[in-house]
């Protein structure tokens, strides 16, 4: 079971939280062209690392955050609000 | 080395059944190959079998980090079947059902293929009409498809609780000719014959880069040294992503963990494969008696082979629902594997952006019952720089082009897929 700080609510578990993928990706200019849309929409980096990604606790607070899993290890080292920054570890 | 035979059996157990030759041989790398597949499961090994059998190339090896069979091919609930919705899957993998029809006798091994019949539940009207849709759409295609009423499901598999209060059970879907396959035998099977035609498998090699020269390939880099080859296949489902980094390739895929479960042994009580409708379980019997049964995936990115406890008691309350029976088995063992989640759902097969390095991969958590076909389609695809009719919709390009074979209509979301 993942247990997930939400920085709106403390400490929950992972079952009232939806998951909603790869928190790094960034949606493109406008007139930034096929190649970077495709890149948006499907193409991911995977790692077998740190990965920052975007839970929803759906049966919570509704916020979407922010959370740095291990997807080897599937520990969480650090979660935030959806604005803020986090950054991954040198692997 | 010996065929395998009636007589050959009998022999042996004259001598207690000690002295059967080893079935593949353990030889270190040469310098270079012809072709190199990367990973030792069904499919690489199966890729393998093919490219010497159908396409005369046995200057091959197959590099594997730990022993074969070890990965995907020995963590999935064994299923094959070929009810898929649209054309593009229709032909493969009914092709690979074709070639699990034949597979024993073709790689003289008991794969225990098993054509009990895999029955696919509904629970509503709406769902009625998805799955007379699907079984007539695999008609179309030549593929046998039976829609039942409920009396004909009552009696394919009494177990089921046709009445429950939530999800009465309205029908099903039944695909006769599918069934089961004995997992790690498939991968045994595959390698001794492959072995038989010359393929060096080569165990505990880990490849750590692909050296690529001039966007074309020159070989890869393991644990044991480099290995020169003029082709590349990768094989290697769940990591697909990474290997395809070490060349420079970016890929529409996640991993995620997908868990699977066994029971105690009991007698016999479920002679098919039979799927819940209204969330996601499906179970069999295997010959030893355990109930083999699975769901969904976890669902976030995971490159653990273990799942999370959330997912168990969905999985256990979903086939309590469907088979209250169960309410009252203990589970044994249950285990996790890593999927390629593609965008669609659907696997790629194909040439890649640098030449002369191809990819099986992208499987979701249908790779088993493709393992024949994949690895037919992946040596045809190696042997000719060209796909074959069956995989040449099965490409990267597809996601860029807007053709997609989104089976579920889930969208570029692979963990809903």
């Amino acid at each position: 079971m993942h247990r997930i700080d939400c920085p709106w609510c403390g400490v929950r578990d992972e079952i009232e939280f939806a998951y909603r993928g790869d928190a790094t990706v960034k949606r493109p200019e406008a007139g930034a062209g096929v190649d970077a849309f495709y890149a948006y929409v499907y193409e991911r980096g995977n790692p077998r690392g740190w990965h920052i990604e975007w839970w929803h606790h759906a049966a919570g607070c509704r916020q979407w955050i922010k959370v740095l899993r291990h997807t080897l290890t599937h520990e969480i080292r650090a979660t935030a609000k959806a604005g803020d920054t986090v950054t991954a570890p040198k692997p | 080395m010996s065929r395998y035979s009636a007589f050959q059996l009998f022999v042996n157990a004259f001598t207690g059944h000690r002295s059967w030759p080893r079935a593949w041989r353990d030889p270190a790398p040469k310098p270079a190959y012809d072709v190199v597949i990367v990973g030792g499961g069904g499919h690489g090994l199966a890729a393998a079998y093919y490219l010497a059998k159908e396409h005369g190339i046995t200057n091959v090896a197959v590099v594997e980090k730990g022993p074969i069979g070890l990965g995907n091919t020995g963590r999935n609930t064994t299923i094959v079947r070929s009810n898929y919705m649209f054309p593009q899957n229709h032909h493969f993998y009914e092709w690979s059902l074709k070639l699990w029809e034949g597979l024993e006798q073709d790689l003289n091994f008991n794969a225990m293929v098993s054509q009990r019949g895999v029955l696919g539940l509904f629970h509503s009207d709406a769902q009625r009409q998805v799955f007379a849709r699907r079984g007539n759409s695999m008609r179309l295609s030549g593929i046998d498809a039976e829609l039942l009423d409920r009396d004909q499901v009552r009696a394919f598999v009494p177990l089921v609780d046709l009445d429950n209060g939530r999800f009465p059970v309205m029908g099903g879907l039944l695909q006769r000719r599918g069934g089961t396959a004995r997992h790690d035998a498939v991968a045994w099977g595959f390698a001794r014959a492959a072995d038989r035609r010359g393929v060096d498998i080569i165990q505990h090699c880990e490849v750590t880069g692909i050296r690529v020269a001039g966007n074309r390939v020159q070989g890869v880099e393991t644990t044991r040294g480099f290995i020169g080859a003029k082709k590349i296949g990768l094989a290697v489902a769940g990591n697909t992503s990474r290997l395809a980094q070490m060349a420079g390739i970016s890929l529409p895929i996640e991993s995620h963990v997908l868990q699977a479960f066994v029971s105690e042994s009991l007698k016999p009580m479920i002679d098919c494969v039979v799927t819940f409708g209204a969330g996601h379980f499906y179970i069999s019997q295997s010959d030893k008696g355990g109930l083999v049964f699975g769901g969904n995936i976890d669902g976030y990115n995971s490159y653990a082979q273990r799942g999370n406890l959330p997912t168990v008691e969905h999985v256990w309350s979903a086939g309590v629902t469907m088979i209250p029976a169960l309410s009252r088995v203990r589970v044994l063992r249950q285990w996790g594997g890593v999927m390629d989640m593609t965008m669609d759902g659907s696997p790629i097969i194909c040439r890649t952006p640098v030449e002369n390095l191809y990819i099986d991969g992208g499987w979701c958590y249908g790779g088993f019952k493709a393992t024949p076909a994949a690895g037919w389609c992946h040596a045809h695809t190696i042997a000719r720089d060209a796909p074959h009719e069956f995989n040449r919709h099965f490409t990267i390009d597809r996601f860029r082009e807007g053709l997609m074979i989104d089976e579920r209509g889930a969208g570029p979301s692979p963990w809903l897929q």
